[in-house]
């Protein structure tokens, strides 16, 4: 099995602003690798650096064993690049895009045709095959885009941000076709949101302020970390003493962070004192915010873009 | 070479076959500016002109091709991202830029057509001096792909891009001696003309259509300042464009 190399992957813009420090991890190239982190993190400027479209300012990576930098021709033969915020070409059809973008990937016109086809059916689109992508909702553009990477056959992928701006619905639809994609294909994908990456992921990599923080599948990250499981409880509730961290949710409800052991003892004083409470493993969320100290959405700083 | 042949058929898909194709309104719009010019010239000069303004239209049908591709290319990348998704495929850099830049002339080709055949039934000159005009024709389109390619690298907006796009086309075909013989500018502004690429265009078809007379020392300098303006636009474009960034 290929691997994706990231040996001391460092970045610094003209400009002096530095995106990415010392990214060093290996990981398989199959199923999904999730990149997760704030805006600004350094996500884009990852993929960007793996994708062949941007040159790393330190360190090195390869893919199956060809360098980002040096064998970027052979490795664009095996790639497709779904870039943030791409969009569907409004003055086309899907079949016309999909079509033009085999057709620069070197394929004949009547095999790009008929792969475009192919692939605008696979996404469910067959009714619109022909419409302009103009008068197609958010979520059949992206989907539009999705396709195109179907039909391209490459079976190395990158996605940044491919859900970002869609509706719950669009966004479910659009991971179903991910993990159907993932299937014979290594997917590198960046998010904001967390519940699918957990959902659909092989493996995980949190970023923040351009460092790679931990990685590996959900129960490694977990494995990682001092408290595994989490506690939900109204605010009121009579707690005994436990080690762990407290926190106040959104929905106005405790959070209780803590070990297995100790979740135990706070279940059997909270079920005497009848108190309604919910008791899980952590989530993908619940570690983010372990790690970086804050959530996601919170402190949003500048985008991704650099 | 059928790949790169496939990749070229890409750009000109989607950089003409398709736009004109699914917005034919388009095509209007090609047609149109040069002929307005034509239009306004021979009215004014009473049909005198009519030769210089159809040279003067095709001349600036090839120049507006390179201020097409400068916007086309801006439009792609940074709006649609599109130029990403090709760098990270196999299509290489020059065979990009060389489709989009045909995919303009396919564009133009609704005002190639008329301004040619008006240009058979108006022009009266020899078959050598109509390949001289062809070939300083071709020379300005590879100028302004040349300059379009280069301005494309600096703009990173749709904004700035058009507004590069008109500016240039105002100052080297609408403001040039391009519809209208030089010698009807007067002394001062007439040096300033010559800050033009398109001002040796115009002398050099004119003088071959026999619109003005050339000596053999300003034909070779209208030549080689052609040449030396795309050389320097190529190299400047060159130097700046990324096909994967720093």
């Amino acid at each position: 099995m290929g691997e994706l190399v990231c040996d001391g992957l460092g970045k610094v813009y003209s400009g002096g602003k530095r995106a990415l420090s010392s990214v060093s991890f290996r990981i398989p190239t199959s199923g999904v690798f999730a990149l997760i982190g704030r805006n600004g993190a350094g996500k884009t400027t990852l993929t960007r650096i793996l994708s062949t479209l941007l040159e790393p300012s330190e360190g090195g990576a390869s893919i199956d064993g060809l360098d980002v930098m040096a064998d970027a021709n052979r490795l664009r033969e095996r790639m497709a690049v779904v870039p943030q915020e791409a969009r569907a070409i409004a003055w086309m059809s899907p079949v016309q895009m999909i079509t033009a973008y085999l057709l620069w990937r070197g394929l004949d016109y009547r095999e790009a045709k008929r792969r475009a086809l192919y692939s605008v059916e696979k996404v469910g689109m067959s009714e619109h095959a022909n419409k302009l992508n103009r008068n197609l909702s958010g979520g059949m553009k992206r989907k539009v885009l999705v396709a195109m990477v179907i039909a391209s056959g490459a079976d190395l992928i990158f996605l940044d941000e491919p859900t970002t701006g869609l509706d719950p619905i669009s966004r479910k639809e659009l991971w179903e076709l991910l993990i159907d994609l993932s299937k014979d294909r290594f997917l590198f994908i960046t998010t904001h949101y967390l519940e699918e990456a957990e959902r659909v992921a092989d493996r995980i990599g949190i970023l923040d302020d351009g460092r790679l923080l931990v990685l590996g599948s959900m129960e490694e990250l977990r494995a990682k970390l001092p408290h595994q499981y989490s506690i939900r409880v109204s605010a009121g509730a009579d707690l005994p003493s436990f080690e762990g961290e407290k926190r106040l949710g959104r929905d106005g409800q405790l959070q209780v962070l803590t070990s297995q052991e100790e979740a135990m003892h706070i279940s059997r004083s909270l079920l005497e004192s009848k108190e309604k409470f919910s008791l899980n493993p952590i989530t993908l969320d619940d570690i983010f915010y372990q790690m970086v100290g804050r959530t996601i959405s919170s402190g949003v700083e500048e985008e991704d873009g650099e | 070479m059928r790949k790169v042949g496939n990749q070229l058929l890409a750009s000109i898909l989607v950089n003409a076959i398709y736009e004109m194709k699914n917005y034919p309104i388009i095509l209007i719009n090609t047609v149109i500016s040069p002929l307005s010019f034509l239009i306004l010239i021979v009215f004014v000069s009473r049909g005198e002109l009519l030769g210089v303004a159809i040279i003067g239209g095709l001349i600036m049908t090839m120049f507006q091709a390179g201020t097409f591709l400068q916007s086309d290319l801006s439009h792609l990348k940074n709006d649609f991202k599109l130029q990403e998704m090709v760098v990270a495929s196999p299509t290489r850099a020059g065979v990009y830029v060389a489709g989009i830049a045909i995919s303009e002339l396919i564009y133009s080709s609704p005002a190639i057509i008329i301004l040619s055949t008006l240009f058979g039934l108006f022009v009266h000159t020899s078959l050598i001096n109509v390949l001289g005009i062809i070939a300083v024709l071709l020379l300005m389109f590879l100028t302004s792909i040349a300059l379009g390619f280069a301005l494309a690298t600096v703009t990173t907006d749709i904004v700035q891009s058009f507004a590069f796009s008109r500016l240039i086309t105002t100052l080297f075909s609408t403001l040039a001696p391009v519809y209208y013989p030089i010698t009807l500018l007067p002394e001062p502004v007439r040096t300033l003309a010559y800050l033009s690429p398109t001002t040796y265009a115009a002398q050099l078809s004119h003088g071959l259509a026999g619109y003005q007379q050339l000596s053999v020392e300003i034909a070779m300098l209208d030549w080689g300042v052609l040449l030396g303006i795309t050389a320097v636009c190529m190299w400047v474009g060159l130097r700046k464009a990324r096909w994967r960034e720093r």
